[in-house]
């Protein structure tokens, strides 16, 4: 397949590196300032070193890469609350040259997803975005290889971050600002943790998850809240006195999407430490199946993009 | 309470004060009026938020026995929290974060006793920055089968009015 690939930060650049070796051809590599763009193919280790020296890949206007050579658009921009543009705007412009799309980039199927779908139903193109809920874990394709309708709730542990900083918190007694310095001097945490410790990031995954088991729209307003911030050290202690332990847990379940610290038995399959991500499905008919990986990173978020692209090649 | 002369087996839970005696004394009432006693769970460790020793006893007796029982242990002074028939059957873990000690921690508990009939069968505080700095407490409480989840919505509401943070447990009244 042709790959337009517009953004190019830890996943964009990773799918651009990985798409010669799953058999694909980057015709077009976009970031927020420039692009290069070749029906023949870009020299990607060429476009990448172009950004690390001089902050873009190239020099074409972006509407370029959008309206160039390609089977599939990879749409890999930060995350946007809201219009979520540019990102929707991209994904418009693929779908209406009947392009497929697939998603990296949350905003779209968080905060409109029912403009996705209804695009998506006037075009030939298609629409995949495994890569937007828990990074390389198969959560997506799993529920629509069990069908939607056949899963009653879905739970877990949707961020890295705020799992390292709480499974750090447990396991050495730390308080939480100091976990969340080592956290940042590890580059797990980001300068602004905010995304990641009052929930949103968790909270629009549990969206898009909503979405796709209801088949309805729901966005971030739709979902209940609560972060992580100045959680006590005492609170985990108590917690593992009683055999249990703290963690960011989002929940889908009757229509209705949380977020927040929730207690949970301490040798539980939820309670995963550091930044690993688990996604724990309710089955109708086969149980509980826990889905557990990691959950965030470029070549790990790369590899659902990869994914999703040979699900349209099929 | 239609037939008075059918015995039945009762749950009293009662708090006592911790001095020698005590126990002696709370189950005398008991065989005084007829009431046989089954057993008695003596939680001597675990002190209530008052400083009390919480004691479970069961027993068989007539309903009419049981009233005067209940009656005769007040009348002695003995705080007799729960007396009845009902089986505490759901458990409820939360832990509750913030200013708990300026908030009035035994108020806070009484409060979610009393809206809710659920139990507050153990609690523990942890306050390393002292009574003005935030501080957290586990507590387990045991509420009527179905209760535990509007056992939470009354945890979430007196929490609400204090300010206070709430971890709740995943599943209501999962006792894993």
């Amino acid at each position: 397949m042709r790959l337009a690939i517009v953004g190019a930060g830890a996943v964009g650049s990773s799918v651009a590196e990985l798409a010669g070796e799953y058999g694909h051809t980057v015709t077009a590599l976009a970031d927020s300032s420039g692009a290069v763009v070749d029906p023949d193919g870009v020299d990607v280790d060429v476009a990448l070193d172009r950004k690390d020296a001089e902050g873009t890949v190239g020099t074409a206007p972006i509407a370029d890469a959008l309206a160039g050579a390609y089977d599939v658009l990879v749409e890999a921009t930060p995350t946007t609350l809201g219009d979520a543009e540019p990102g929707f705007g991209h994904m418009k412009a693929a779908l209406e040259r009947d392009r497929h799309v697939v998603l990296a980039n949350k905003g779209p199927v968080a905060e409109r997803y029912g403009e996705v779908r209804e695009l998506e139903r006037e075009s030939a193109g298609e629409v995949y975005l495994e890569a937007t809920v828990g990074g390389a874990m198969p959560v997506l394709s799993t529920v629509a290889d069990f069908g939607a309708e056949h899963i009653e709730a879905a739970r877990g542990v949707l961020n890295g971050t705020a799992n390292f900083v709480l499974s750090r918190m447990a396991a050495e007694g730390l308080d939480y600002e100091h976990v969340l310095a080592e956290a940042q001097d590890l580059g797990v945490a980001e300068a602004d943790p905010s995304f990641d410790v009052e929930g949103t990031d968790a909270a629009l995954k549990c969206v898009i998850l909503a979405n796709v088991l209801y088949d309805r729209e729901y966005t971030l307003s739709d979902a209940t809240v609560e972060g992580i911030r100045d959680l006590p050290g005492s609170a985990l202690e108590l917690a593992a006195e009683g055999g249990r332990t703290i963690r960011l847990i989002g929940e889908v379940q009757d229509g209705a999407i949380r977020v927040g610290p929730r207690l949970i038995p301490e040798h539980g399959a939820l309670a995963v430490t550091g930044t690993r991500n688990i996604v724990e499905l309710e089955t109708e008919h086969a149980g509980l199946l826990d889905i557990s990986g990691r959950g965030a990173g470029g070549p790990e978020t790369a590899t659902a993009v990869l994914a999703d692209i040979g699900r349209l090649s099929e | 309470m239609s037939d008075s002369t059918e015995v039945r087996s009762y749950t009293v839970r009662l708090e006592l004060v911790d001095r020698p005696g005590e126990l002696l004394r709370a189950l005398s009432p008991i065989a005084e009026h007829g009431g046989n006693l089954l057993s008695i769970f003596h939680e001597r460790g675990n002190v209530t938020p008052r400083g009390h020793i919480p004691v479970e006893v069961d027993m068989e007796a007539t309903p009419e026995q049981f009233d005067s029982i209940v009656d005769a242990l007040r009348d002695e002074g003995i705080n007799v929290i729960q007396a009845g028939a009902e089986q505490y059957t759901e458990e409820l873990t939360v832990v509750l974060v913030g200013h708990l000690v300026n908030t009035d921690l035994s108020n806070t508990l009484e409060r979610i006793q009393s809206a809710t009939g659920a139990n507050v069968d153990d609690l523990s505080l942890s306050a390393p920055e002292g009574d003005e700095g935030v501080s957290s407490a586990r507590v387990r409480l045991s509420t009527n089968a179905g209760g535990a989840g509007s056992a939470l919505e009354t945890i979430r509401t007196v929490a609400d009015d204090k300010d206070l943070r709430v971890i709740e447990p995943l599943t209501a009244g999962e006792t894993a």
